[in-house]
């Protein structure tokens, strides 16, 4: 253990190691990169010493604060594809950035208003402690397992690819070695530090992206005396597209796929597996609804940011030769439109400095979809499943353990197969899994009596596969993949026929199935919503 | 927590709660979806000007969104942290 620490330690205190380095920004941003991973294996370190004990690894010892897991929770959502894709959105179709921003934030109070408290009341580690308290233990931990392995999966992926043709571009890494790099410092948070290294991870580089964030729009809005105004009429004089930036463009062309989206956006939030356990690690229900509200707070000022951004991006990269290749674009793709930016704005150093803020934040959020899903295995999988709910809390750490280090591997290997490929349809895909399987069984678990566990498990299965299925016959696997001519479902988006789908199968299938329906154990659940543990 | 009956003080609570909680829903989840129909059916509304600015009614109402969002959680966590937790605690 000592051994890992000081090798990471030594690769990356040393950039001219492990960053090929030319210019001031590169050697500054792995500077910044070289303290937040050195702050945070030392965090790892402290924590490692408290992770053996369960509380402290699934939920870091309940100490949380509402404020510090609102900025966890954040972290968890922002993610480098919500930063740089939103910017690059707005600077390369204007107000169509703002569609999905708004569709990623709606979700928040949503989930404040339906589930957030009682989560806390009713649950200890995982969405899956709260499910079974009426529902049988296997096969909803079955079910439970199965939604998060294949949502924190399929995030994953699209993360990891993300990550590697990013940290290429940004560092000149070639791309295996920047996903080796991730993955590893993955592994090492949260096999070793559990929740409390993985929240902390979280937390510094919510910081840093706010912050970074922040100063970008400065500069951004200070050469138009803070005013929206000047801002957008500067960017219509240069766009090519002219005010048409400032209309709804081409984004939605179809209104169905839009509600899709929209509705995995909202109920998909809700049933993300590592943003649900993040409601786990504060005190009380109380503090759970305050992290609630700062999270929202935290998320929906950074995507104005981000509007403000894709717009400056706008006014000072399009006719900038400096930042464009031969054919007119922006190099690197128009995701480099915020770093690209703050090379205009803030110099090398304001560059190296946003560029190490999305490495961090990168790693931020894959370690907390790792940690989810070595919690899926360890707990639901190896203690409810395998051995009946009586296994001993040092193995079942163990196992969550080896779990974590195993996740980490897979994404190593899937990530560095999937080099290249589209797989920005995989978020899309996790989410409207998310809204199908895990967000259905939780809302009915807390609000409708009749709910069987025969009900949450077939009409969640079914939820998953429809998902999955819909996805692969869209026109985005289908025709963009596949190669065939026409897709068998229209939509781009399966989320709002997936997530009906499950919602009539579990009704259907619990009032078949009504003999087994517990009103005992509702009621005992619904007072425990409100009263919490006792 | 032995017998599953519901005091009347808590049921109470419980109708109160559901109730502010599925009101704000529903205000988040209609604006959400009156912007997303608009854009689908009647994009032309969005393109109207404000006051003779470059802001469209689309990015105000988008914008408005995200603020009013952030406005409601806050209504609802002092509801239900200082109005509702309190006549918890008093019947506990």
């Amino acid at each position: 253990m000592t051994n890992l620490f000081f090798l990471a330690l030594v690769i990356f205190l040393n950039p001219a190691h492990a960053f090929a380095l030319d210019n001031a920004s590169t050697n500054f941003a792995g500077l910044i990169f070289a303290i937040f991973v050195l702050i945070t294996l030392i965090i790892t370190y402290f924590a490692s010493k408290k992770s053996s004990d369960k509380s402290n690894y699934y939920a870091a010892g309940e100490k949380i604060s509402g404020f510090q897991n609102g900025l966890a929770i954040a972290g968890d959502y922002m993610s480098a594809a919500s930063f740089l894709g939103i910017s690059g959105l707005v600077f390369f179709s204007g107000f169509d950035g703002l569609i999905y921003s708004i569709g990623f934030l709606v979700g928040w109070p949503i989930i404040l208003f339906l589930i957030a408290g009682k989560l806390k009341n009713l649950g200890k580690y995982t969405f899956a402690d709260v499910t079974t308290i009426r529902l049988e233990q296997s096969k909803i931990r079955v079910l439970s397992a199965s939604g998060t392995l294949v949502t924190v999966l399929f995030y994953l992926i699209a993360q990891m690819v993300g990550a590697g043709a990013l940290i290429q571009i940004l560092f000149g890494l070639p791309y295996s070695f920047a996903i080796w790099i991730v993955g590893t410092l993955m592994i090492i948070y949260v096999s070793f530090g559990g929740m409390i290294a993985t929240t902390w991870v979280q937390i510094i580089k919510a910081l840093l992206l706010i912050v970074g964030a922040s100063i970008l729009a400065y500069f951004v809005l200070k050469n138009y005396s803070f005013s929206l105004n000047e801002l957008l009429n500067e960017a219509i004089k240069i766009h090519q597209s002219q005010e048409l930036i400032l209309y709804p463009g081409k984004l939605i062309s179809d209104p169905i796929s839009a509600i899709s989206l929209g509705l995995a956006l909202i109920f998909g939030t809700a049933g993300l597996p590592h943003i649900l356990m993040r409601f786990f690690t504060v005190p009380d229900a109380r503090s759970a609804r305050v992290s609630a509200f700062y999270a929202t707070t935290l998320i929906g000022y950074f995507y104005i940011l981000t509007f403000v951004i894709g717009f400056g991006a706008i006014i000072f990269l399009t006719n900038n030769s400096l930042y464009l290749d031969d054919s007119n674009n922006l190099i690197g793709s128009n995701n480099m439109a915020a770093v690209h930016l703050s090379h205009v704005l803030g110099g090398d150093i304001f560059l190296g400095f946003i560029s190490a803020v999305a490495f961090a934040t990168i790693l931020a959020v894959v370690s907390g979809l790792t940690l989810a899903g070595a919690s899926a295995i360890g707990r639901d999988l190896y203690v409810y499943v395998l051995n009946k709910g009586k296994a001993n809390e040092k193995k079942e750490i163990i196992v969550s353990k080896v779990s974590s280090v195993f996740i980490g591997i897979v994404a190593i290997i899937l990530g560095i197969i999937f080099e290249g490929q589209n797989v920005a349809f995989l978020v899309g895909l996790a989410f409207a899994i998310a809204a199908s399987t895990n967000f259905p069984i939780l809302f009915l678990t807390i609000t409708w009596k009749g709910l069987t566990t025969n009900g949450a498990f077939v009409g969640g299965m079914i939820g998953l596969f429809t998902a999955i299925i819909l996805v692969i016959l869209s026109p985005t696997v289908w025709v963009e993949i596949f190669n065939f001519e026409k897709a068998i479902f229209p939509y781009k988006y399966p989320g709002l026929f997936s997530m009906t789908t499950s919602f009539l199968f579990i009704f259907l299938i619990s009032k078949i199935d009504k003999k087994n329906v517990d009103e005992n154990k509702f009621h005992l659940l619904v007072k425990q919503s409100y009263l919490g543990r006792k | 927590m032995t017998s599953s009956k519901l005091s009347d003080t808590l049921k109470r609570i419980i109708f109160l709660n559901n109730l502010v909680s599925y009101i704000l829903t529903s205000i988040v989840l209609v604006l959400y979806l009156a912007f997303i129909l608009i854009i689908g059916f009647r994009p032309q509304l969005f393109h109207i000007y404000l006051f003779n600015s470059s802001i469209t009614i689309g990015i105000a109402f988008g914008l408005f969104i995200i603020i009013f969002s952030i406005f409601l959680t806050l209504i609802y966590v002092l509801i239900s942290n200082l109005y509702l937790d309190k006549i918890r605690e008093i019947n506990d």
